[in-house]
């Protein structure tokens, strides 16, 4: 019997010829991602050592990476008290992959884990957040886990009783439309499963929509499968892959790839033509209420998003700069602009995006998470309205349970940051 | 037997069981003060202590959705709370396994606040309205973790064992 995708990964990282789902694995963990975080897995590790007489020493220094993201620059002693907590346990435990508050080589985790080679096709990846999904665009089986299974990995190498998913086939025909991108896709198809029908599954995507989609896309899409509940999406590795790890990641080596048998066994198969999609919004308080852009358009915005470890990638900025040259963001809507790293930062800042989006009255924040899950900066008041390019919009995400949160492609914000009411960027002649 | 004393919707998110702004508080003992802090009544009464351990919350389906935080399981489990839902989010899940927190997945769970449970291996009795709701178990390949009585004492013993045979 063939195997998935994430059967192969699963039986190779945990020395077995075949698994299949339902399965029980140990697997061994190739990269353990942690951010702030952290700090409460410091916690949980310490716990675990206590009257052992053993050293709390982690498996493998080298296979963790801890990157500031969620609160920076710190936004409170709090916060700054627990960074400076994991900044000393990277130091005492000997922790090479740490992106510290930077300029140079700082960002979100899910944008900096691929951008610096940390991940690679057929590896397993863990991480102490939801969005750990995001790395399947890459080919590798990875998944979001709580601080206290971190803290298990840390110690062990590997994570326990891991019971085999199954998968969850989506096959991608046609090719998007112009205004139309990944991002609609995978709210497309969050909205048709809704937000429990992948949970305990992978999402595994085939198809030549998905071949001729950059890595950056594939990112998107991977990022939001979470969204469906899933455990994690998938990729298989190509070309593109390669070109990503060499041309944009600086991987010299050339890993092996490998795909699903061709008579692996899904759970289910659905087939979605995106040359029929349309921009897609999800409307408040789950993201998997989605409906295409006609359904809402007109609704007034007090605050536009554009950024995250969804959609704060350099063609995402591109088509927002290219939306605003010129114009102006709309009296009575906000707009923040924060890209996914510092080294998308600077390289937006090279194309004369930052310029655009600042002419245009938009403000460019500092790389992070902060305004997506209403931590740091960019707060709602009570009966604002905000449309973003991030990845929930659940009661409260924004730092606020009275306002609203739609999410949407990078177009549609560019589009409706110019007339503060969500636009359908295909009409705006761009 | 225990009271129901919350009852929550379908897709109730960790944003809704422990909202973001108050992630950078992380140890277990702190961090029930902030549970479903956006639901001030509940809120204050957790804060309060008024609720015996033990105490039942009802959920629909995908209770705990959304973010990895653990703060959401430490934040029911500080309080000893059992969370009886019509099934889980993975995560949430396996974070509640790992803190020791008490599930039951109850598919066709029906009760209202104030209800009286009894919850046995295989059903869930309302007492109040003479209903019972059959359960179903946890993911065998956690019993271990959940019989250990959390992943902290599990993986604890594991290495002491590897430090034996060492």
């Amino acid at each position: 019997m063939g195997m998935t995708m994430v059967e192969k990964i699963l039986a190779g990282a945990s020395g077995q010829s075949a698994v299949k789902a339902g399965d029980v694995v140990e697997p061994k963990v190739d990269l353990a991602m942690s951010h702030e975080n952290g700090a409460l897995v410091i916690n949980q590790f310490n716990e675990i050592y206590k009257d052992t007489g053993l050293e709390a020493k982690v498996w493998d220094p080298s296979r963790i990476a801890i990157i500031f993201d969620h609160r920076v620059p710190a936004e409170s002693s709090k916060t700054a008290g627990n960074q400076k907590k994991i900044r000393d346990f990277v130091a005492r435990q000997g922790i090479t992959k740490f992106h510290d508050i930077r300029g140079d080589g700082g960002g979100i985790c899910h944008q900096i884990l691929p951008e610096f080679g940390y991940v690679r096709p057929g590896k397993v990846v863990v991480g102490t957040d939801s969005h750990t999904t995001s790395h399947g665009a890459l080919g590798a089986f990875s998944f979001g886990i709580g601080a206290t299974e971190m803290a298990a990995v840390w110690a062990l190498g590997k994570v326990l009783n891991v019971e085999v998913p199954g998968t969850i086939k989506v096959v991608c025909e046609g090719k998007f439309k112009r205004h139309v991108a990944p991002k609609d896709l995978i709210l497309h198809l969050v909205g048709k499963l809704s937000a429990e029908g992948a949970n305990f599954k992978v999402i595994e995507f085939h198809g030549p929509a998905i071949e001729s989609m950059s890595t950056s896309g594939r990112l998107v899409i991977c990022n939001m499968t979470v969204e469906a509940g899933a455990t994690s999406g998938i990729v298989p590795p190509d070309s593109e892959t390669l070109r990503y790890l060499k041309e944009e990641a600086g991987v010299t080596e050339v890993p092996g790839l490998f795909g699903p048998d061709a008579d692996a066994v899904y759970d289910q198969v659905i087939t979605i033509n995106v040359s029929k999609l349309q921009p897609q919004i999800a409307c408040p308080h789950t993201v998997d209420n989605v409906k295409p852009i006609k359904a809402v358009l007109g609704v007034r915005i007090n605050q536009i998003v554009i950024g995250s470890c969804t959609n704060g990638r350099l063609d995402d900025l591109a088509i927002a700069a290219k939306i605003l040259k010129g114009r102006k963001v709309a009296k009575g809507t906000r707009m923040l602009i924060f890209p996914a790293s510092t080294r998308i930062y600077l390289q937006a800042l090279k194309k004369g995006y930052v310029a655009t989006f600042m002419e245009a009255g938009a403000v460019v924040m500092n790389s992070g998470c902060g305004p997506c899950l209403g931590v740091h900066q960019g707060a709602l008041a009570d009966g604002d309205v905000a449309l973003a390019t991030t990845n929930r919009n659940f009661k409260g995400r924004m730092g606020n349970p009275n306002a609203e949160v739609y999410l949407c492609s990078p177009a549609v914000a560019a589009a409706s940051a110019i007339t503060g009411v969500i636009t359908d960027p295909r009409k705006k002649g761009e | 037997m225990a009271k129901v004393v919350f009852k929550v919707g379908d897709d109730v998110s960790t944003d809704i069981i422990y909202p973001g702004r108050f992630m950078a508080t992380v140890l277990p003992t702190e961090t029930p003060q902030y549970a479903f802090v956006d639901y001030p009544e509940f809120n204050a009464k957790i804060k309060k202590n008024e609720f015996p351990k033990g105490s039942i919350i009802v959920a629909g389906k995908n209770f705990g959705c959304g973010s990895s935080r653990e703060q959401a399981a430490s934040c029911l489990k500080g309080p000893d709370f059992v969370v009886v839902a019509r099934n889980f989010s993975r995560i949430f899940m396996q974070n509640a396994i790992n803190l020791g927190l008490k599930m039951v997945i109850c598919p066709t769970i029906e009760a209202n606040e104030g209800d009286e449970l009894e919850i046995t291996a295989e059903q869930v009795v309302n007492q109040t309205s003479g209903k019972s709701f059959p359960l179903i178990p946890m993911p065998k390949a956690r019993q271990a973790i959940i019989d250990a009585g959390g992943l902290i004492p599990f993986t604890r013993k594991l290495l002491l064992e590897a430090k034996g045979k060492g």
